[in-house]
């Protein structure tokens, strides 16, 4: 499953990062990384952007971008 | 002289710690990647001068985003005596990583841990000595916010700047090891002296965001601090205006007619008449700029930005941009230009460059000017407010259609991925530096346009000598004559062209030169512009002043962003086009239907 199909207050585990270079670049320094815990905080109305929360950093991403993250239920 | 440049991430207060220690203004927001330009400061530090640099925040060194450029060219070329590495402490986790890529470098580092109230808070608890220890970097905890922990970590960089400036490699980027080796070592750092609770409390944060963030309730929420922001903007600065402008009145009656009496007639209109009746009308609009910078500041500070583009990127993505987008064209509300330069944090290019095109669009602070002066002389105090939240709404609606318009041209293919900061109040002390950096800029800018400006509509207003002030006779009188047929359709009276012609310089001086061509200042100014127009041409003027382009700092701004001068013309040809046919629709349609 990925992390685009979990439904707000839900937790997961990242399995892997499938994206291209740069946007891997970009994951990692905001926390993504495999085995890490990942919580879907919200999503915004009219399939906006997902609130997801990973340790202390809350970070908006867009569904598209979601779709490529990988997690499985802790 | 010593130089120290201060690196990190964004949203680490890297900017709030550089205003702490220069004690100057820099800009100071919640937003990832506001820092565009180099601010630097110069301070006394333990008996030497040195020279303070505030780097754009990163996120990490391989990038290739132009902040990520600028950071490794400005350290290949400057290597600083010290890099002040400024890391969020309730980050500390993943903040991490781009301390172990710097330190690859061999620069001559301190750490500072800031935000250190708020780790607290969280219940983090980083242990600095051991941290120290297994980094071998002097590292600090600090609120650059709040000040604790500040002499600490200075006494630290005095110390530092002992050491000798060490050289770096020609190629910075094959220097930085694979993640691989970065992530086993960050492991190793955090395990003995960082811990983190499995689960943070349930903060302030987290419940207003519940209501701010609401599925149905955000928007809603959203467009309604707008409104009370410029309704408070109005409240608040109208009689402030009035204010102002009856001191500066009494000024010229009491003190500098009289002063002036003994020079020729001609030299004392263009003395009186022309620049003090210019700038006495332009400086009634400075507390009205203080408010709004004062009023936007705290939305920017408090992160609150970063929620609006939450809220508005499923719209913004329809229109082939994205939630910064809707960032910078707030921000441009106060001023377009640092608006355009904000669109750096954006990595492709077409997605750049649809947003400076519908940006300028923007009912910026110098056409608040313009809106507030004419709302106020031909509308009633209780339909102003509407008017002006209406001219809001067509300056939404110019930019939305423009996007839509050209959003094929422009493909965007850049990942939407921002944080979301937790709210933080501005302290007072951040604020009045903002607001005191913004109105010194505000003068700055404005007098140099001002005065050149409205020196020229008096010159253009009164030569020939043989033509009476202001009259068909006059150069500016046959220009507008000249345009007139262009402008009838619209409602626009030529002297009213005229000043639309000066707004193009800037919008600051079109009330300074309708000063000049009426001759009259202030309020007076008003009473003769209400009686020579109807509201539906006072409208369709403000309406034109809207769309059209907005000055010539924001052309040139364009200019040098998109590094493309047909980019710039055609955005220029654009806005006179919409402007146009928009006043057209307007003026067309309101006489149809009688008014």
């Amino acid at each position: 499953m990925t992390l685009s199909s979990l439904l707000p207050g839900e937790t997961a585990v990242i399995v892997a990062i499938h994206t291209e270079e740069p946007l891997h670049q970009r994951l990692l320094a905001m926390g993504f990384r495999a085995g890490k815990q990942v919580e879907l905080v919200r999503r915004a109305r009219f399939s906006g952007p997902l609130q997801v929360r990973i340790g202390t950093t809350d970070i908006l991403l867009r569904k598209v971008e979601a779709e490529k993250i990988t997690v499985r239920r802790p | 002289m010593k130089r120290i440049a201060l690196l990190g991430m964004p949203n680490t207060g890297k900017s709030t710690l550089f205003n702490r220690m220069t004690g100057g203004a820099a800009r100071v927001g919640n937003w990832p990647g506001i820092t565009v330009e180099l601010l630097a400061g110069k301070i006394l530090l333990g008996g030497d001068m040195v020279e303070i640099v505030d780097l754009p925040g990163i996120y990490d060194l391989h990038g290739f985003s132009d902040d990520e450029q600028v950071v490794r060219h400005f350290l290949h070329d400057n290597v600083p005596d010290i890099a002040l590495i400024v890391l969020n402490a309730t980050q500390i986790e993943r903040q991490l990583s781009m301390l172990l890529q710097l330190k690859q470098l061999n620069l001559n580092m301190v750490v500072l841990l800031n935000m250190a109230d708020e780790a607290r808070k969280y219940g983090i608890t980083i242990d600095t000595a051991r941290m120290s220890e297994a980094l071998g970097i002097p590292i600090f905890l600090l609120s650059a916010k709040y000040g604790t922990g500040y002499g600490e970590a200075m006494q630290a960089v005095t110390r530092a700047l002992r050491y000798t400036t060490p050289g770096l490699a020609e190629n910075l980027r094959d220097q930085l090891k694979q993640d691989g080796q970065i992530e086993v070592e960050m492991a190793r750092v955090l395990q003995h002296s960082v811990q983190v609770p499995a689960r943070l409390p349930d903060n302030l944060t987290n419940q207003l965001d519940h209501l701010m963030l609401h599925p149905w309730l955000g928007l809603p929420i959203f467009f309604g601090i707008m409104y009370l922001l410029f309704q408070a903007i109005f409240f608040f600065g109208q009689p402030l205006q009035t204010g102002v402008n009856g001191l500066f009145g009494w000024l010229r009656e009491a003190a500098i007619a009289p002063l002036l009496a003994s020079l020729p007639a001609v030299l004392q209109g263009l003395l009186l008449d022309g620049i003090y009746n210019g700038v006495a009308t332009v400086a009634a609009f400075v507390p009205l700029i203080v408010l709004f910078f004062l009023f936007m500041a705290i939305v920017e500070d408090t992160g609150y930005l970063s929620r609006a583009a939450f809220l508005m990127d499923a719209l913004m993505a329809r229109m082939g941009l994205d939630g910064r987008s809707f960032v910078m064209l707030l921000m441009g509300f106060g001023c377009n230009v640092p608006a355009l330069m904000g669109t750096r944090v954006m990595r492709s290019r077409p997605l750049r460059l649809l947003s400076m095109l519908v940006i300028p669009f923007s009912l910026c602070s110098a056409r608040l000017q313009v809106f507030v002066f004419f709302t106020a002389a031909l509308f009633s105090p209780k339909s102003a407010a509407l008017v002006l939240f209406s001219l809001y709404l067509f300056s939404f609606a110019s930019a939305i259609l423009t996007a839509l318009l050209f959003k094929r041209y422009f493909p965007n293919t850049e990942p939407f991925i921002l944080e979301l900061p937790p709210y933080r109040f501005p302290t007072l002390r951040q604020m009045v530096l903002r607001g005191w950096h913004e109105i010194y800029h505000f003068v700055h800018r404005a007098t140099k346009f001002i005065v050149a400006g409205v020196v020229l509509v008096w010159l253009l207003t009164h030569l020939p000598p043989s033509a009476a002030p202001a009259s068909a006779g006059t150069w500016a009188g046959v220009i507008g004559a000249w345009l007139h047929p262009l402008f009838a359709p619209i409602g626009i009276t030529p002297e009213l062209t005229i000043a639309l012609i000066f707004g193009f310089v800037a919008k600051e001086i079109v009330i300074g030169s309708l000063a000049v061509i009426y001759g009259l200042g202030g309020q007076a100014l008003g009473g003769a512009l209400a009686q020579q127009l109807d509201w539906v041409q006072a409208y369709s003027f403000m309406l034109f002043t809207l769309i059209y382009t907005p000055c010539l700092s924001t052309i040139a701004t364009l200019r040098s962003e998109s590094k493309n001068t047909g980019f710039m013309l055609f955005a220029i040809a654009w806005s006179l086009v919409l402007a146009w046919l928009v006043s057209l629709a307007f003026y067309q349609s309101a006489r149809t239907l009688g008014y």
